[in-house]
């Protein structure tokens, strides 16, 4: 059964185009990962599920409600957590939760075990200031916020923004154990990374999702084999790389440039030699497997410099 | 319902939290009244007074002990020459010198000289009380030439000072300070208020939940309603047992025209936010909109009759202005209802426009 499906929702902000025929649809009880770079209209989509926003055009049936018509019935059944950790910085932990408990009208007692994973780790500092918590900590809290009345369908723009490396591993793991209580959970990141923990991921650019999947399909959709160069000065030999008669695309990828050439079986000898003589660059060339942010790159012919 | 209770419980928590600002806009009123009944009064004491009288008779003794009684004026007295004029205003020894001239011998005798001229000279470097302090002067010596004069001098000047004898500024200070106050906490503090939420995402938190936005809004409200009740309850206080203002009018009416007003101030707040998109702005829009204008063109500090005709008309759409008149003509003159009857039509039907545009603007901008 679908949590959510959407067909050619549009928004324009002024004459910018936030949503462009956005189609997509989400398998209840898995995890959906909205990646895609800033900008691209990723905390639109959320807003617009989540009725914070009507779209122009379209509409989506979320949890089996329509978000133009149904939404005051639908928004019994969502949680969400916008990009920025919206808590009461002047309240303490406790508060927050005791006040987005009962609006709800449930109570934390009755609804702890939902939290419980995510909240375990509040437990020491529930008289705390919520302004006064790190960023992983405020990350927790403000999803247990979103969680305490137990949402079917759970938003998070961006929930791993501004957060260190442990916590977001850990993160992952409460996503995991959210799940597992089969709640759908929808969420934008513009880390490639985080593409690993969803069960299915839509890249999404300019207002629209370029390929919707699996990561796995995603990656074995790819038929293109990559090279991955090492190198000393990465600039030069990617200059260099770009004005090669064989290069298709290439790009910087951590500390190595990748490249994909326009045959199968290119000739990578020669490619080298062509760098040693424009750039007096020795480098090391390899074939690589691809990941999400290769997929992504070339899907989106996005090359940054 | 209990949800409400929810939303004013965490309201006045984040209100209390906030003590820097509880404090300020507890005190504020209590200092504003201090400052404006006391320190910035407009009325003069201590003129200081000289006359010049060429020759003694009994009308200058007579206005120079007029003068020389008179509580406001402290008299310097007598110059004998010009040269001893010149060097007392220079040294600021006197801000007035009366300068008699020989002819007031004969308007003394019953003569009628052609020409007979008093020279009131008055140190006009801070002109507003240079001009008051003529005022007082020349009301005693005129009043004096007309006793001296009877009936050949037809002319008497008689100002009366209704309401205000001893012209004391605070007595129309205290409404202003009240149309201010009110507007502040209201409509600036609640905007802020509101539009905080805005800034820090909370709101959409709270939007996706089934709670509806005119109870989000409305429970804003109530701890700034009661906030502005106890400001109100402070400048009343205040300025009847300290400024002894005499509050002729009903108590009743005062409040319930100043409750009226805290309304319509609330709406123009909630409108605020509506159209604001971070603290700033909504400071500004309120400072622009309301505040300076409430300052200058409410009668607050420049008399409404005085300013110009195109800005008296647009002083008409400011509401502080008709609220501020009602108070005055409440509480210093003593009239009853109908008296205001014309300011609260007018209010109310600003608070009208104020709240339906506010709660439009609320359904369009949050559902």
């Amino acid at each position: 059964m679908e949590a959510i499906k959407s067909e050619n929702i549009c928004k324009r902000f002024g004459t910018k185009v936030a949503l462009n025929n956005v189609t997509f649809s989400v398998e209840k009880g898995c995890i959906f990962g909205i990646i895609g770079p800033d900008g691209a209209g990723k905390s639109t989509l959320l807003r617009t599920l989540s009725t914070l926003t009507t779209p122009d055009k379209g509409t989506a049936i979320v949890n089996g409600y329509d978000i133009k018509t149904e939404y005051k019935e639908l928004r019994k059944h969502i949680g969400y957590m916008p990009e920025i950790f919206s808590l009461y910085q002047d309240l303490t932990v406790e508060e927050n939760l005791e006040f987005y408990a009962s609006i709800f009208n449930v109570s934390i007692q009755e609804n702890y075990s939902v939290i419980e994973p995510v909240f375990c780790k509040l437990e020491p500092f529930r008289k705390r200031m919520a302004g006064k918590l790190s960023g992983g900590m405020k990350q927790k809290l403000a999803l247990s916020c979103a969680l305490i009345h137990q949402p079917d369908i759970l938003f998070l723009d961006e929930p791993t923004r501004g957060v260190d490396p442990v916590s977001r591993k850990e993160f992952r793991d409460i996503l995991t154990t959210i799940k597992a209580r089969g709640i759908t959970i929808v969420l934008s990141t513009s880390y490639m990374d985080e593409a690993s923990m969803c069960d299915c991921i839509g890249f999404f650019n300019d207002g629209h999702f370029l390929q919707t999947g699996s990561p796995n399909e995603i990656i074995s959709s790819f038929s293109k084999p990559i090279y991955s160069v090492r190198c000393l000065s990465k600039y030069k030999v990617l200059m260099a790389s770009r004005q090669w008669e064989d290069t298709e695309s290439c790009y910087i990828n951590g500390d190595t440039i990748h490249i994909i050439f326009t045959q199968s079986i290119p000739d990578t000898y020669s490619f080298e030699k062509y760098i040693l003589d424009t750039t007096n660059e020795t480098i090391k060339i390899s074939k690589t497997e691809p990941t999400i942010e290769d997929c992504f790159m070339t899907i989106s012919n996005i090359q940054p410099q | 319902m209990k949800r409400f209770i929810v939303f004013i419980k965490k309201e006045t928590l984040q209100i209390l939290r906030d003590y820097r600002t509880m404090l300020i806009v507890i005190l504020m009123p209590a200092v504003q009244i201090v400052l404006f009944g006391f320190a910035l009064s407009t009325e003069i004491n201590n003129i200081d007074v000289a006359v010049y009288a060429p020759i003694r008779n009994n009308t200058i003794n007579n206005i120079s002990n007029r003068i020389a009684s008179n509580s406001y004026i402290n008299f310097k007295g007598y110059l004998n020459n010009a040269q001893e004029i010149n060097h007392a205003m220079k040294s600021g020894e006197t801000d007035i010198v009366i300068a008699f001239s020989r002819h007031i011998d004969e308007v003394e005798a019953g003569a009628m000289p052609a020409e007979t001229s008093v020279e009131i000279i008055a140190d006009a470097s801070n002109p507003v009380s240079a001009k008051t302090a003529t005022g007082y002067v020349s009301s005693i010596i005129s009043g004096n030439l007309a006793e001296t004069a009877g009936a050949s001098n037809p002319i008497k000047i008689e100002p009366h000072m209704l309401y205000n004898p001893q012209l004391q500024s605070s007595y129309i200070f205290v409404p202003g300070i009240l149309g201010f106050i009110i507007l502040i906490i209201c409509a600036m503090i609640t905007s802020i208020s509101i539009v905080r939420e805005k800034e820090t995402g909370t709101i959409d938190m709270l939007l996706v939940s089934p709670v509806r936005p005119i109870v989000i809004v409305g429970a804003k409200l109530v701890p700034y309603f009661a906030l502005s009740c106890v400001n109100l309850a402070t400048i009343l206080i205040l300025a009847k047992y300290l400024l002894d203002i005499p509050m002729q009018g009903s108590i009743v009416l005062i409040c319930g025209i100043s409750l009226l007003y805290i309304i319509m101030s609330l709406a123009f707040g909630i409108l605020v936010s509506t159209i604001s998109k971070n603290q700033i702005m909504a400071i500004l829009i309120c400072a622009v909109v309301m505040i300076i204008p409430v300052i200058m063109l409410s009668g607050l500090i420049f008399p409404i009759e005085n300013i110009p005709v195109a800005l008296q008309y647009l002083s008409c759409i400011v509401p502080a202005r008709w609220y501020i008149e009602a108070m005055r003509i409440l509480m210093i003159e003593g009239q009853p209802f109908s008296a205001v009857l014309k300011q609260t039509v007018i209010l109310s039907s600003m608070t009208v426009i104020f709240l339906f545009l506010a709660i439009r603007n609320l359904n369009k901008t949050m559902r």
